[in-house]
């Protein structure tokens, strides 16, 4: 019972506080609202670099040519050994017959060339997605070496060259979130160390009547949660009009068709979630640590 | 009874300077003591020894039972509730009204609205400020802020009532008025007083027992003293 009337009291007192020290508290709220607004747009952005690249990867495959004399069976076996390597997510066949039809739409004149011939000159073939991307030097190899096997390919060098790449882009965008989270925590912790600076008495007589810490420290993490929570507002609203909006504007996609944005719904609502958990976080952890410091715990 | 107990309390701050030295002295329940001394004579450690706002370097506090010096930083709030401390600077927060402010002490501990307000009412016609209960600090005179802080220090009916230059930034007239409050208090309900002044005239008027910090160490301990006892005079 005690205990709830000390944590009724921090409420009212933390909502009493913000409109007291009207000027400081907008100045905290202003700053949690313009670093959390940076933070959730480089939210959004580097978990749709981070689909694209994901999404590119997965479109990346090994193209497996089967030797001229196999047979239907050598080749139904030969499909049951590439899904046997480990790796290998799916398997689809190619005929030749396909394949020059697929040629001709591309190029009639190469296609009647082909048709002219007496047998299909071109090769049955699989197309072999894997589950990793890493993973396509192993498995391209390891096919090479089976029976009936012309060729197999996924393109090597570039696609090495590609994946290095993308990996560099993940690792860069991981980077500049963690470090912005850090950057973001220091701004707010110490706007909300000057307004708890600036009311140091308080904090001074409270321990003089004989408030506990806890009881001295409960309404400024209160307060910094309401501020927290009240500067992550127009970041949250920002991101989340601004995402529907752009997303609606390209269609859901950038550059190429291949890379697709995220869909918003949902997405941005996680966003919002994280950037919200983040200003009151950050709120709380500020105002409990410069609290602390006039506590002499 | 002894109520309050020093022995041999050093204290030597991180700078290396010596407040006190070895410094013992005993105080009964009820009385009513000031403690005199120049500046940086180590009065004021003294004092802030009592509510642990300070720790012995040597020695041991005892305040009621307790020694203050092995209190834990977490556990000292129960010892000051026991306590009620007047500042010279009254310490008063200034956007809280003369309610809130006494009610203030009671809020953190946690107490009932209900048990609040007569304890808060009663306090305040003790120093008698009945008026101006809706004043805020800036409203009031400097005599009315001091017994509004005494009001605070008083409002949990503490055993100890330590004043640090109560009447510091008083004329003599609000002075002897303040004073007259205390007196009363520790009259009335038999509360322990020690305060720490450098107003002459209160001493040699009041002659209630008076310590004497010269140098860090405890130089004079006159019962019904005064000023004039230990200035030759």
């Amino acid at each position: 019972m005690k205990a709830l009337r000390i944590i009724g009291r921090s409420i009212r007192d933390a909502f009493k506080s913000v409109f007291r020290n009207f000027s400081l508290s907008i100045a905290s709220i202003l700053c949690a609202t313009i670093t959390l607004l940076v933070v959730a747009i480089v939210f959004v952005v580097a978990a749709n670099v981070n689909n694209a690249t994901e999404s590119l990867e997965q479109e990346l495959s090994i193209i497996v040519y089967v030797e001229k004399k196999a047979s239907s069976s050598d080749i139904e076996y030969l499909e049951g050994a590439i899904k046997n390597v480990e790796g290998v997510n799916e398997v689809v066949f190619i005929s030749n017959e396909e394949r020059v039809k697929d040629l001709g739409e591309s190029n009639a004149s190469l296609g009647s060339l082909i048709e002219s011939y007496e047998t299909n000159p071109l090769l049955n073939s699989f197309t072999v997605y894997v589950t990793d991307s890493e993973k396509l030097d192993v498995v391209t190899n390891e096919i090479r070496n089976m029976d009936f096997v012309d060729s197999a390919n996924y393109g090597d060098e570039a696609v090495d060259t590609i994946l290095s790449v993308f990996d560099v882009v993940k690792t860069g965008t991981l980077v500049v979130v963690v470090a912005l989270i850090f950057v973001t925590a220091f701004l707010i912790t110490n706007t909300i160390k000057l307004t708890i600076y600036s009311r140091r008495n308080e904090i001074e007589i409270m321990r003089l009547v004989g408030a506990s810490n806890t009881a001295i420290k409960m309404p400024f993490v209160f307060e910094g949660f309401t501020i927290g929570l009240l500067g992550s507002l127009i970041p949250i609203i920002t991101v989340i009009y601004g995402y529907i909006i752009v997303y609606a504007k390209l269609n859901g996609k950038i550059i190429t068709d291949i890379i697709s944005l995220i869909n918003p719904y949902n997405f941005i609502f996680y966003i919002a979630l994280i950037i919200a958990g983040l200003g009151a976080i950050i709120g709380m952890f500020g105002s409990l640590l410069a609290v602390r410091k006039y506590l002499k715990i | 009874m002894k109520f309050i107990e020093l022995k041999n309390v050093t204290k030597t701050y991180s700078t290396g300077v010596t407040a006190l030295a070895d410094l013992s002295v005993e105080i009964e329940k009820g009385e009513f003591v000031f403690v005199i001394g120049h500046t940086a004579s180590g009065k004021s450690t003294f004092i802030k020894m009592l509510y642990r706002e300070e720790k012995p370097t040597k020695g041991s506090v005892i305040v009621g039972g307790v020694n203050v010096a092995k209190l834990r930083n977490g556990r000292v709030y129960k010892l000051r509730r026991k306590i009620g401390v007047v500042f010279q600077d009254f310490k008063l927060l200034p956007k809280l009204t003369v309610y809130e402010n006494v009610a203030f002490a009671l809020e953190s501990l946690g107490m009932k609205a209900s048990e609040i307000r007569p304890k808060v009412l009663k306090a305040i016609e003790i120093v008698g400020l009945k008026e101006k209960v809706r004043s805020f600090p800036h409203q009031l005179s400097g005599g009315e802020q001091q017994r509004v802080c005494i009001a605070r220090a008083i409002v949990n009916e503490p055993k100890l009532l330590i004043c640090d230059e109560p009447t510091g930034n008083l004329d003599p007239e609000t002075s002897k008025e303040i004073m007259k409050v205390i007196e009363n208090i520790n009259k009335e309900f038999k509360t322990t007083v020690i305060m720490a002044t450098h107003d002459k005239d209160i001493v040699n008027r009041m002659k209630k027992r008076v310590l004497l910090i010269e140098h860090g160490v405890l130089t004079g301990d006159y019962l019904k003293g005064s000023y004039k006892s230990h200035e030759g005079a």
